[in-house]
């Protein structure tokens, strides 16, 4: 007893036994509730264990990137779902910061029309929960959309019905996809050639037609190959076969709503930060660049924008990661991502509300800690360097 | 006209909203001229010669550089901003890049000098200014003066024929006023067309051909820095003169 | 005349890519102004009890559906004989709100203490009951507007202090508390809300003891406020940081404890500064106890969409009518914090420039 209280009377053992009982305080919490849990799953005879991983499902779902059907596994379900979350994210975050930049630079534009819309758009769509705007969207497209006989068309191609949005696309012959590959392995080497160009522009003071040379050889070269084996692609449009439509690229209507919903909503939180981000840029930097004569798109890209994106990326991230974790609100009009598909139907179904729930959130503190991972390794990179 | 006229300004007036900075500017700048311009503040000095290289834009009169007018023309504009160069009270160094990337950049971008010539261009004009080995800091590295006297090598830089100096030395510690001083000194006894906005009367009196003195959005007076100092006409000059050796 | 004239050839008109724009924005107001005033009035139905009133007008909106189940999504099922119970509460803090948000008030701590500490005890008999007189009116009877703001209000009650709390042990120098504190605020903040809800509604009831249950309110309460008190300690932590060093020092050197110094120097400023940031994660509590729906909780959303299925309103003008009337009544909530957030942030922005 005497050495507890020597022990609280110097900071160092005060801090100790603090800590010492904020550990066990814990540690008695998580013993007592996995007590509790064990005993009720007992009671409750609930099978425990990630075994039901490899059961089969029994139900099919009607959105998927992958091969599923009733007879695949949970495990399949969950990298089903996964991937639904993956493709309505990435789409979202696609539209949502174009969206976002272009409003952004709206509401600083010398344009007091365009700069006040922005401003509107803005105050609408970000105080208005994302949960209602799913909703809305969702209902509009399934209550006002006409049925599929009565399809909005655009030149036979495009179809917009109650049923979903239907655009034209391809199918890829023998050699097609190598075509494919190659185009992206084009684009990828464009950036490559760009940066060249760009370097060699710097050293030389020169402009470079490296890109243009690079653009030109490309152009030959699908021609050639285009006109020496013909094209490999045959075009697949959709049309009207019994009560709906087959064919070309189909979007379901919860898909659609999800992602309209996702990306007004997001843009509108990313166009603040735009403009939060070109304006702390201080207005005599960009007074500086024009005093030295630099034109307009240099002083943007070498001076105003550096600055800005370094403001701007921490929070745009935030924001991608916030997007991702808020297309989990699909559960509510049941678009097959990862929390309506597994936390919800998988759950319902097995009962194993416990190791379901571990995965989810697991998944889902992965992206985050990774994401917040990524940033700080980012911020100590462009910390401006001072005293 | 006269040729030899490297700026021409002739009723230049100029509106922020309702309020008139500039009220009818008349002045003329022969090449290799060193003219300080002085005033309270408020009274438009820092605006005129932001008018001169288009940084504020003018409601009327003309301003002509070089045989060039001053108008929406972007290629002129251009053009001037590439001829005169500007140093602010703020320095406005780019942060995010070294001193010798804040060098070369107008010059490999606006007058496509290769990389390597630049380089050689700007450690030589850091040496003229006197950091020469500062070249691969960033400006938050940099003390005050430092980073005043690189923003003077960064437009030098541009190699051009006149220099605006907006109050080069108003945001800066007293030991560090001297050393950038020194360098507009320099600058001056080689022979730069220079329009300095600035309350040091020791610098006007030792570099200045003539002293313009603004109140209110007009010149008020301009005289040689002796007769200006010495013997000046206008009360308000003669008010404001005593507030600043007062000071 | 000749004012409007000038002042649309400088800001409207001024370059030929400006004008441009400028047409363009002019059309899309127009269109959007004429497809919601043909929507909303032109074309809406405005009175009758069932859904063959909104019949004759396909394509405006049902307003009949809102001004008939009004009650419901205010009150959801509580009593009508009780319902001036919840009236009071929400008049006290109505009231509460207003001293806060009144400049001129001198007592605004004491009223703030109270809003955090009596008004959510008095809530809690008020609307609950069962003893003092008051009849007991169990949390399922409780729906619509009163829910979404019990739970906002908890979410904010719960999370000031909690948010504090964590904020410091964040920046304690005991290694323990501070990972600890870590891993609490970045476990909340990695995990959506919706799937801590649907622990907070099937796990929570497995951790308990056998014969120890909270109803589903209570359940989605908690998740809430853990959920919120993670955001709200980042928040804080912001504003713990915002002050300068030397304050921490000043206190220590005069003798102060740690407890001490952080009640009577660092907190109160560091709560001046966070104000924007608290209001705006509460716009975000707001919006976000919508979710609660999904869980089956009857807040307006939800109470909203459930009245869909009512059979004498089945009509496509209807859920469109409902989404759009529970839109304007969380826009015009949310719309209001944010703009008291900038109107704080735009004072301190004033009286803290130092240049």
């Amino acid at each position: 007893m005497n050495t507890v209280f020597s022990l609280w009377s110097s900071q160092k053992g005060r801090n100790l036994i603090v800590q010492l009982l904020m550990v066990a305080g814990f540690l008695g919490l998580v013993w007592w509730l996995v007590d509790n849990t064990v005993a009720n799953l007992a009671r409750q005879n609930v099978a425990t264990g990630f075994g039901f991983l490899e059961n089969n499902t029994g139900f099919d779902i009607n959105q998927k990137l992958i091969a599923y059907d009733e007879s695949s596994s949970y495990q399949r379900l969950l990298l089903v779902g996964l991937l639904n979350t993956a493709i309505v994210s990435v789409l979202g975050i696609f539209f949502a910061t174009l969206i976002g930049f272009m409003v952004g630079l709206a509401r600083l534009s010398d344009n007091w029309l365009v700069s006040k819309l922005a401003f509107l758009y803005v105050e609408i769509f970000r105080n208005l929960p994302l949960l209602i705007q799913i909703l809305f969207w969702y209902v509009l497209l399934i209550e006002i959309l006409p049925h599929p006989r009565n399809s909005f068309a655009l030149g036979d191609m495009f179809f917009l019905n109650n049923r979903g949005l239907y655009l034209p696309w391809f199918t890829s012959l023998s050699g097609g996809n190598i075509v494919l590959w190659a185009i992206a392995l084009f684009g990828v080497g464009w950036f490559f050639v760009s940066r060249q160009a760009q370097k060699r522009r710097e050293l030389t003071g020169q402009k470079s037609s490296y890109t243009r040379h690079y653009f030109i050889l490309g152009v030959i070269a699908l021609a050639g190959y285009l006109s020496l084996w013909g094209v490999p692609f045959e075009p697949n449009l959709p049309a009207l076969k019994g009560f709906n439509f087959r064919g070309g690229l189909s979007f379901t209507p919860e898909f659609v709503a999800l992602l309209v919903a996702l990306s007004l909503y997001t843009a509108s939180f990313i166009a603040e930060i735009v403009r939060a981000g070109v304006l702390c840029v201080a207005k005599g930097q960009f007074e500086a660049a024009k005093a030295l004569g630099l034109p307009t798109n240099v002083a943007m890209n070498k001076v105003i924008i550096p600055q800005a994106m370094r403001v701007i990326i921490p929070p745009l991230t935030s924001q991608y990661l916030n997007l991702t974790k808020n297309s989990s609100l699909a559960a509510a009009i049941a678009y097959p991502e990862l929390v309506s598909v597994f936390a919800g139907t998988a759950l319902n179904q097995t009962g194993q509300a416990v190791e379901i729930i571990f995965i989810t959130m697991s998944i889902y503190l992965f992206l985050s800690l990774l994401t917040s991972f990524l940033m700080n390794i980012y911020n100590a990179r462009v910390a401006l360097v001072e005293k | 006209m006269s040729e030899k006229h490297i700026i021409e300004i002739t009723h230049l007036d100029k509106y922020f909203g309702d309020f008139h900075v500039l009220k009818n500017i008349n002045l003329s700048v022969a090449a290799g001229e060193r003219i300080v311009i002085c005033g309270p503040s408020g009274s438009g000095k820092s605006t005129l010669i932001r008018c001169i290289n288009h940084l504020e834009q003018h409601d009327g009169g003309e301003i002509i550089v070089e045989g060039i007018p001053l108008n929406d023309s972007v290629k002129n504009i251009d053009f001037i901003r590439s001829e005169v160069g500007m140093v602010f009270q703020q320095f406005n160094l780019f942060p995010h890049m070294t001193v010798l990337e804040n060098c070369i950049l107008a010059p490999v971008w606006v007058k496509g000098v290769p990389r390597a010539e630049a380089e050689m261009l700007a450690l030589q004009y850091l040496e003229r200014v006197r950091i020469p080995d500062q070249a691969d800091k960033y400006p938050g590295q940099l003390s005050g003066g430092q980073q005043q006297r690189v923003a003077i090598a960064r437009s030098l830089c541009m190699q051009p024929r006149i220099m605006l100096f907006d109050e080069p030395t108003s945001a800066l510690d007293p030991e560090m006023i001297k050393e950038v001083l020194e360098v507009m000194v320099d600058l001056a006894e080689q022979g730069m067309t220079m329009l300095c906005v600035t309350h040091e009367m020791g610098f006007a009196r030792r570099v200045a051909d003539r002293v313009i003195f603004m109140d209110e959005g007009e010149i008020i007076e301009e005289n040689t820095p002796a007769a200006f100092f010495d013997n000046p006409q206008n009360d308000r000059t003669k008010l404001f003169l005593s507030q600043i050796i007062g000071d | 005349m000749r004012s409007i004239l000038k002042w649309s050839r400088e800001n409207l008109f001024a370059t030929r890519m400006n004008a441009v724009m400028s047409v363009l924005s002019i059309w899309l107001v127009y269109v959007a102004i004429e497809g919601v005033f043909s929507w909303a009035l032109i074309n809406a139905s405005f009175i009758g009890t069932d859904k063959a009133s909104c019949a004759a007008n396909p394509h405006g909106a049902c307003w009949p559906f809102v001004t008939a189940k009004l009650n419901q999504f205010v009150y959801g099922n509580y009593p009508m004989g009780e319902q001036w119970r919840v009236n009071i509460v929400f008049a006290l803090g109505a009231f509460g709100l207003g001293l806060l948000m009144t400049k001129r008030v001198s007592f605004k701590k004491e009223v703030a203490v109270l809003m955090l500490t009596v008004y959510p005890v008095l809530t809690f008999i008020l609307l609950s009951g069962g003893f003092l007189g008051l009849s007991y009116v169990e949390t399922n009877q409780w729906g619509g507007l009163l829910v979404t703001l019990v739970i906002a209000v908890t979410g904010i009650v719960v999370s000031l202090p909690l948010g504090i709390l964590l904020a410091l042990g964040r920046r304690s120098e005991l290694p323990i508390i501070r990972i600890m504190s870590i891993g609490f605020i970045e476990f909340w903040r990695g995990v959506p809300l919706i799937t801590v809800l649907f622990m907070a509604s099937v796990m929570l009831p497995l951790f308990l003891p056998e014969g120890m249950n909270f109803d589903a309110l209570l359940r989605c309460l908690i998740g809430v406020s853990m959920f919120a008190s993670a955001y709200m300690a980042e928040v804080i932590r912001g504003g713990l940081q915002a002050i300068p060093k030397g304050q921490y020092e000043a206190a220590k050197s005069l003798g102060l404890s740690y407890w001490k110094s952080m009640r009577l120097i660092i907190l109160p400023q560091a709560l001046v500064v966070s104000i924007p940031g608290i209001v705006n994660t509460f716009i975000g509590l707001f919006k976000d106890t919508t979710l609660v729906m999904i869980v089956g909780i009857f807040d307006l959303l939800g109470i909203i969409s459930f009245h869909f299925t009512d059979p004498n309103w089945t009509s496509p003008q209807v859920p469109i009518t409902g989404f759009v009337f529970a839109g304007l009544v969380f826009w015009v909530f949310c719309f209001a914090m944010s703009h008291y957030s900038k109107s704080v942030e735009r004072r301190f922005s004033v009286t803290g420039e130092n240049k």
